[in-house]
C-alpha cells in the first residue's frame, strides 16, 4: 500500500487518498450497519450526509477552484431534485425502478447544468462578484417558483398553472396532481440508498479531480489566479468560466435528485433549499479548506453530524455548534496553529489549503 | 517586410492623448527595445499591441496581417507573447502548471478526454510536460518545477518564469515589460544573457521596455523613444542615447 502510494507524484496521491477515504467510511459504516451497532438516528442520516458531501465538492469547484463566489447553490439543487422526481412520478412503475433512478437523476443533472449554463452566459461576461448577486436571486426564485407551480395529468394530457390547482383545468375526478404548489411533489419513490449515494460522491469526485488536474482544470485556475495573464497566454475565460459553473451546476442537480429520492414529499421549503442551505454548503468548502475536495466532504459530514449528536442537549445545541465551529475554524486556518502542526508532522491531517501549498520553498 | 509594422498609432484617455502617431517597424530577430521617462506610454503602446486597448487611430500589423482591435486571445493566437510590468503569474499552481497554461492552445484534448482519462489526456500531459521541463531548463527553473508554487520563488526567478510562460505560446514576437525591474546587478546580467539566448536558440523577435540603461545599451540594437506620448527619436542604440534630446528628456535641462 505505502508502495504504491509512494511511487505515484503528489496529485494523483492526494486524489487516491481522497477516493480511499471515501470508500473507507463506506466500508466502515456497511460493516456497522450489518452488525446492528449503528442508531437508526445515524442510519438516516446518511443519504442526506452523501448529498451534502456531493454539494460540498460540487460549490469547491466553483468557490475553490474557479475563484467565483455562488450562493445559490441549493436552487441547483432544487431544480435537480424537482426535475428527478417529477419525472419518476411521470413514468410511475413503466419502468424497473432502478432504471428509472439512474434516468431521474441524469435528468435531475441535465435540468440543472442547463440552468447553470443560461446563467452563466451573461454573468460570466463582466468581472466581479456579479455571480454572487446572480446566483443569490437565482435560488430564491427556483424556490418560489417550485412553491407555486401546479401541475397535473389527466386523459388530456399535461396541465401546468402558476396560481392554483384549480385553473389548470384538469379532470378532476380522473386527474393526477403531481406537482401541487406549496405541498410539492408527494409519494416519490425512496430509491435513494447509501450505496448509490457513495457512488454518486465517487463519480462526482472522479469527475471534478480529474477535470482540475487536466489542461482544462489549469486553465480554470489560471482565470482564478490572474485573468489578465491567462487571457495574454490565450485562455478564453468566459468558456473555462462557463465550463466550471456548468459541471458544477450538472453535479449539484445530482445530489437533488439523490435528495428527492430519499423523502416520500419533496416541498421547496426554506429550511431544504433557501438561502440558509447555501450559506452552509459556501460553509462547508471554507472551512474545508477552498480548493480542497477531500476537505469540503469532511466539513459537511462534520457539520451535519454534531447538530444531529448534539440533539440531546436540545437548549444548547446551536451554541455548542457555534463554537465547534470556531474552534476548527481557527485550528484549520490559524498560522500558529498550522505551523505546530507542520512541526509535529501533523500537517497531513490538516485540510489541505490548494494544492500543495504546505509545501514549496525556495 | 518587417515583422511588426505599426503606423500613425494613437488612443487618448478622456482629453489625453496618451500615444500620439506612434510608428515602428521591427524585423524578424531584432532585439528592440522601447524606452522613456515615466508616463510616457511605454506600456499603453504594448497594451495596445497585445489588444487590451484599442487604438482611436493607427493599424498594426503582424507579418503583414492586420490585427488592429483584435482581442487578447486572437492577438496570442497570431504570435504576440507578452510579460508584465507587475508580475502576473498564477501563483497558486506550480511553476510547471504556470508553463503547461501557456502551452494551453499548443497541445489539445478535449474534455471529455481529460475527465474519462483517454489515452488522448496521458498523450497529451506527456507533451506538455517534456515541452514545459525544456523550456524550464532554459531559464534554470526546473528543478522541483512541480512542487514549487510560483509565488515561492524569489522575484527574479518570478519574472524568468513569466518569460517561460509568455515563450510557451509560441510567439513570433515577445514583448517584455520592464524585465530587470527589481533585479540586482547580477540578476540583470544573467538575465540579459538569457534574453540572447532566447534570440538566438529560438530566432525570437523581442520588443523591451525597460529603465536599466545597462540593459538597454547591453542587448539592445535599435531603439525608439518616447516622451509625453510621441517618438522623440528612433535608431541604432548608440546614436539614439547620444542624442541630446534623449538626455535632456530623462534628466531635463
Amino acid at each position: 500500500m505505502k508502495k504504491i502510494l509512494s511511487q505515484m507524484d503528489q496529485t494523483s496521491r492526494n486524489d487516491f487518498i481522497t477516493y480511499g477515504m471515501v470508500i473507507g467510511a463506506f466500508a466502515v459504516i456497511s460493516i456497522l450497519q450489518a452488525l446492528g451497532i449503528l442508531s437508526s438516528q445515524i442510519g438516516g442520516l446518511l443519504v442526506p450526509l452523501c448529498v451534502y458531501s456531493i454539494m460540498a465538492v460540487s460549490l469547491n469547484l466553483v468557490v475553490g477552484i474557479l475563484g467565483e463566489l455562488s450562493i445559490g447553490h441549493a436552487g441547483f439543487m432544487c431544480l435537480g431534485a424537482f426535475a428527478s422526481a417529477f419525472f419518476t412520478k411521470c413514468v410511475g412503475d413503466g419502468m424497473p425502478s432502478m432504471l428509472r433512478f439512474v434516468i431521474a437523476i441524469l435528468i435531475g443533472g441535465l435540468i440543472a447544468g442547463v440552468f447553470g449554463f443560461l446563467i452563466g452566459i451573461p454573468v460570466f461576461r463582466l468581472n466581479g462578484d456579479y455571480l454572487a448577486i446572480v446566483t443569490l436571486a437565482f435560488g430564491e426564485i427556483i424556490k418560489n417558483v417550485m412553491n407555486s407551480l401546479y401541475v397535473g395529468r389527466d386523459a388530456n394530457g399535461f396541465h401546468f398553472s402558476l396560481s392554483s390547482a384549480n385553473d389548470m383545468g384538469m379532470d378532476a375526478l380522473n386527474g393526477e396532481m403531481l406537482i401541487n404548489g406549496p405541498q410539492g411533489i408527494t409519494g416519490t419513490p425512496r430509491n435513494s440508498t447509501f450505496l448509490i449515494g457513495i457512488l454518486i460522491l465517487l463519480l462526482s469526485l472522479f469527475v471534478i479531480l480529474n477535470l482540475i488536474h487536466s489542461r482544462q482544470g489549469r486553465a480554470i485556475m489560471s482565470v482564478r489566479d490572474n485573468h489578465i495573464a491567462a487571457e495574454s497566454v490565450g485562455i478564453n475565460i468566459t468558456k473555462y468560466k462557463l465550463m466550471a459553473f456548468t459541471v458544477s451546476a450538472v453535479i449539484a442537480g445530482f445530489a437533488g435528485a439523490l435528495y428527492a429520492h430519499n423523502l416520500s414529499s419533496l416541498a421547496a421549503t426554506s429550511a431544504r433549499f433557501g438561502y440558509n442551505m447555501s450559506i452552509m454548503f459556501l460553509v462547508f468548502v471554507v472551512l474545508g479548506g477552498i480548493g480542497s475536495s477531500r476537505g469540503a466532504i469532511i466539513a459537511a459530514v462534520v457539520l451535519t453530524l454534531i447538530p444531529e449528536l448534539l440533539r440531546p442537549i436540545a437548549s444548547f445545541r446551536m451554541l455548542l455548534y457555534s463554537i465547534i465551529l470556531i474552534v476548527m475554524m481557527i485550528v484549520n486556518w490559524s498560522p500558529a496553529s498550522r505551523a505546530f502542526m507542520e512541526k509535529h508532522k501533523l500537517n497531513r491531517f490538516l485540510f489541505k489549503f490548494k494544492k500543495s501549498a504546505g509545501k514549496g520553498g525556495k | 517586410m518587417a515583422l511588426l509594422e505599426i503606423n500613425n498609432l494613437s488612443i487618448s484617455f478622456g482629453g489625453l492623448r496618451a500615444v500620439d502617431e506612434f510608428n515602428l517597424s521591427i524585423e524578424q530577430g531584432d532585439l528592440y527595445g522601447l524606452i522613456g521617462p515615466n508616463g510616457a506610454g511605454k506600456t499603453t503602446v504594448f497594451n495596445l499591441l497585445t489588444g487590451v486597448y484599442k487604438p482611436n487611430e493607427g493599424i498594426i500589423r503582424l507579418d503583414g496581417r492586420d490585427i488592429t482591435g483584435k482581442k487578447p486571445i486572437e492577438i496570442n493566437k497570431a504570435g504576440i507573447a507578452r510579460t508584465f510590468q507587475n508580475i502576473r503569474l498564477f501563483k497558486q499552481m506550480s511553476v510547471l502548471d504556470n508553463v503547461k497554461v501557456g502551452l494551453h492552445n499548443i497541445y489539445r484534448c478535449p474534455p471529455a478526454a481529460s475527465i474519462l482519462r483517454l489515452p488522448a489526456y496521458y498523450e497529451t500531459e506527456k507533451k506538455m510536460n517534456e515541452r514545459a521541463y525544456e523550456l524550464l531548463s532554459v531559464f534554470g527553473l526546473d528543478k522541483e518545477a512541480d512542487s514549487t508554487l510560483a509565488s515561492n520563488l524569489p522575484y527574479g526567478r518570478q519574472r524568468k518564469l513569466e518569460i517561460a510562460r509568455a515563450m510557451a505560446t509560441n510567439p513570433r514576437l515577445l514583448l517584455l515589460d520592464e524585465p530587470a525591474a527589481g533585479m540586482n546587478p547580477n540578476e540583470t546580467q544573467e538575465l540579459m544573457d538569457t534574453i540572447h539566448y532566447i534570440r538566438d536558440s529560438f530566432g525570437m523577435t523581442i520588443l523591451l521596455i525597460e529603465h536599466d540603461m545597462k540593459l538597454v545599451s547591453g542587448i539592445c540594437e535599435k531603439l525608439t523613444v518616447l516622451n509625453f506620448g510621441r517618438i522623440l527619436t528612433q535608431g541604432e542604440t548608440k546614436k539614439v542615447l547620444a542624442n541630446p534630446e534623449v538626455i535632456k528628456a530623462y534628466l531635463g535641462e
